[in-house]
């Protein structure tokens, strides 16, 4: 179709090759540049889905290694009572981040777009991006010199009255707050070092998403005695809503893939329930403080990759349900 | 139920524009009193000020006195929420919230008033408000369905039924017809015919014709020029401003001759 009519339009015009139909022929300049452009935006997406195949590939291929051994065969058990420790600190620290920073990052995106003065505004939306412009690096020297020597107070106050006091009465603590904070660089530290880290993510793209609240729909709102929190609750949040979700997820996919930070507040050991005292560890983290010194193709590197994997996959799924909540109302949206 | 409005040298002004200037009108409870006039006239502007919606831009404020019956809904210590639930709004193009049902856009205003409703007590209100709008018979089946899938004079009407919903004094209607066909608009002109027996109405109309129709008053505003404040020039009833209207640019307006 495309390669015809650009035939009829180039050969037509010149010479007395007599055009079927004279509306072929007549394309404008633009339509070229229109179909050029369409087929530009076309690649793209295509090249974005062959990078993220060749990710999996590479994975997946580099993971066998890790679940079988020619001299042992399948060895899935072994990987994963070596995995689950990692995958399940990974999830716990960024739910935990999420669980902070989301509420804050709602708090201060409505702020922004309902609240503040509109020259305010600019200035606090511009500084909380400013947040996201910090390498990690910085957060996590931040995390380990300052916040988490801040944050013993509230360690020592959780593990006397939540796990040592009940302990002694009824013979049972929370062990989450088992054990000795010690310098305080430990899981739940670093869950507030991310939950800073993806509070500007969140809440930008919750601002972005609360401004665009229909005037038509605030105004109904208000026009039947809203006051604005109502307003708010009738209007922008269920508008908001499939936005907010995925700010919350790309913040969750920051989380579960930060590195560095992690490496920095986490004095990793073993695993244990506490949080709130040395040990456990991350998936990102295992990675980097191992794979340079892991000599390729033995069974420890393709233990890594396999890690990485399953990172891919928790992000994977986590994406995966976020969709389906959204798309769940896709009815009472309003975009129909 | 059903106040009037009174208004005593209304400025209304945008920063230190000065939007619309000296309004003196008194609209009696139970009828239905039309603004006409030309686009930028201060008829839209001057129609929010009664219900205090002109606030949410930033910067609009008002002078002089309206009083709701006997009382100033610009007195201190008054606060625009309450103004808003005794007056009502309907605006010009049709805004059910789209995420919600038609039944839950009926309960809306109920909803914030924090009432404690019974399932039937809830359905009764909404099926009483759903008739006030005509509406009742079409949707019936459906009430658990999106507003936003209804059509434009449907949802325009389900937008008065939500109005009509918290029993307000008054009823504001901004263009309420712009966006409609003629046929969900004869609907909704009738529907107004019925509403003034309980509330008073004001409606703000690009529409001669529907202004003829459904208003017992009119009240014709104009404006000088682009920068000039927004003038109500003649009120009277609705007969006098179109066939016999006491001033010159009325008479120009109404007989189409500019606007």
């Amino acid at each position: 179709m495309t390669t015809d009519s650009t035939q009829t339009r180039s050969g037509g015009r010149k010479a007395g090759a007599k055009p079927e139909n004279s509306l072929a022929s007549g394309d404008r300049a633009g339509a070229g540049l229109d179909r050029g452009f369409a087929g530009l935006a076309k690649a793209a997406g295509i090249f974005i889905l062959i990078i993220l195949a060749f990710v999996a590939l590479f994975l997946s291929w580099n993971s066998v290694g890790a679940v079988y051994q020619e001299e042992d065969g399948l060895i899935l058990g072994r990987f994963l009572s070596y995995a689950w420790p990692f995958a399940l600190g990974t999830v716990v620290v960024a739910v935990l981040a999420l669980v902070m920073a989301a509420p804050v990052s709602i708090g201060v995106a409505l702020y922004i777009s309902h609240y503040a003065p509109p020259r305010a505004s600019k200035t606090i939306g511009y500084i909380i991006d400013l947040l996201a412009a910090i390498p990690s690096v910085v957060y996590g020297a931040w995390g380990m010199f300052v916040l988490a020597p801040a944050m013993l107070p509230l360690y020592h106050w959780l593990n006397r009255w939540l796990y040592t006091w009940p302990e002694e009465n009824w013979g049972w603590g929370i062990p989450f707050f088992a054990g000795s904070p010690g310098l305080g660089q430990n899981l739940f530290t670093a869950s507030v070092v991310l939950a800073v880290m993806v509070l500007p993510i969140i809440s930008s793209v919750c601002r972005e998403i609360f401004i665009q609240t229909p005037k038509l729909h605030e105004e109904a709102a208000l026009a039947l005695g809203a006051t604005r929190w109502e307003m708010i609750k009738m209007a922008v949040f269920p508008f908001a809503r499939a936005g907010v979700i995925s700010g919350i997820m790309l913040g969750l996919g920051r989380a579960l893939g930060e590195t560095m930070a992690v490496v920095m507040v986490v004095s990793g050991l073993g695993f244990q329930l506490s949080l709130i005292s040395a040990g456990n560890s991350t998936i990102p983290r295992e990675i980097a403080l191992n794979f340079g010194e892991t000599a390729p193709n033995t069974e420890r590197w393709h233990q890594l990759i396999a890690l990485g994997l399953v990172l891919f996959i928790i992000t994977l799924v986590v994406n995966m349900i976020a969709r389906w909540i959204v798309s769940r109302h896709r009815e009472f949206s309003g975009a129909n | 139920m059903s106040k009037s409005i009174t208004a005593k040298g209304l400025n209304v002004y945008y920063g230190d524009f000065l939007a619309v200037e000296g309004v003196n009108i008194k609209i009696a409870a139970r009828s239905v009193t039309a603004f006409i006039g030309p686009s930028g006239c201060g008829k839209t502007t001057f129609l929010r000020t009664l219900n205090r919606m002109h606030e949410v831009l930033p910067g609009a404020r008002v002078e002089g006195e309206l009083l709701l019956d006997e009382d100033n809904i610009y007195g201190t210590g008054v606060d625009p929420v309450t103004v808003r639930s005794m007056v009502g709004m309907v605006f010009q193009r049709p805004n059910p919230f789209p995420t919600m049902s038609i039944r839950d856009n009926v309960l809306a205003g109920y909803k914030l008033n924090g009432a404690r409703l019974s399932r039937g007590q809830a359905d009764n209100i909404v099926e009483k408000a759903l008739r006030r709008a005509n509406l009742w018979n079409e949707v019936k089946d459906r009430l658990d369905r999106p507003g936003s899938g209804l059509s434009g004079g449907q949802q325009q009407r389900l937008c008065i039924a939500r109005t009509v919903a918290v029993e307000p004094d008054v009823i504001l209607m901004d263009e309420p017809c712009s966006a409609l066909d003629p046929i969900s608009t004869l609907a909704i002109e009738d529907l107004i015919s019925e509403l003034k027996e309980k509330y008073t109405v004001v409606i703000v109309t690009h529409n001669m014709q529907q202004a003829a129709r459904v208003s017992e008053k009119t009240a014709f505003f104009n404006i000088a020029g682009t920068g000039k404040p927004g003038k109500m020039i003649e009120y009277d009833d609705t007969s006098v401003i179109f066939n016999n209207p006491a001033n010159e640019q009325t008479e120009r307006y109404v007989s189409g001759k500019f606007g």
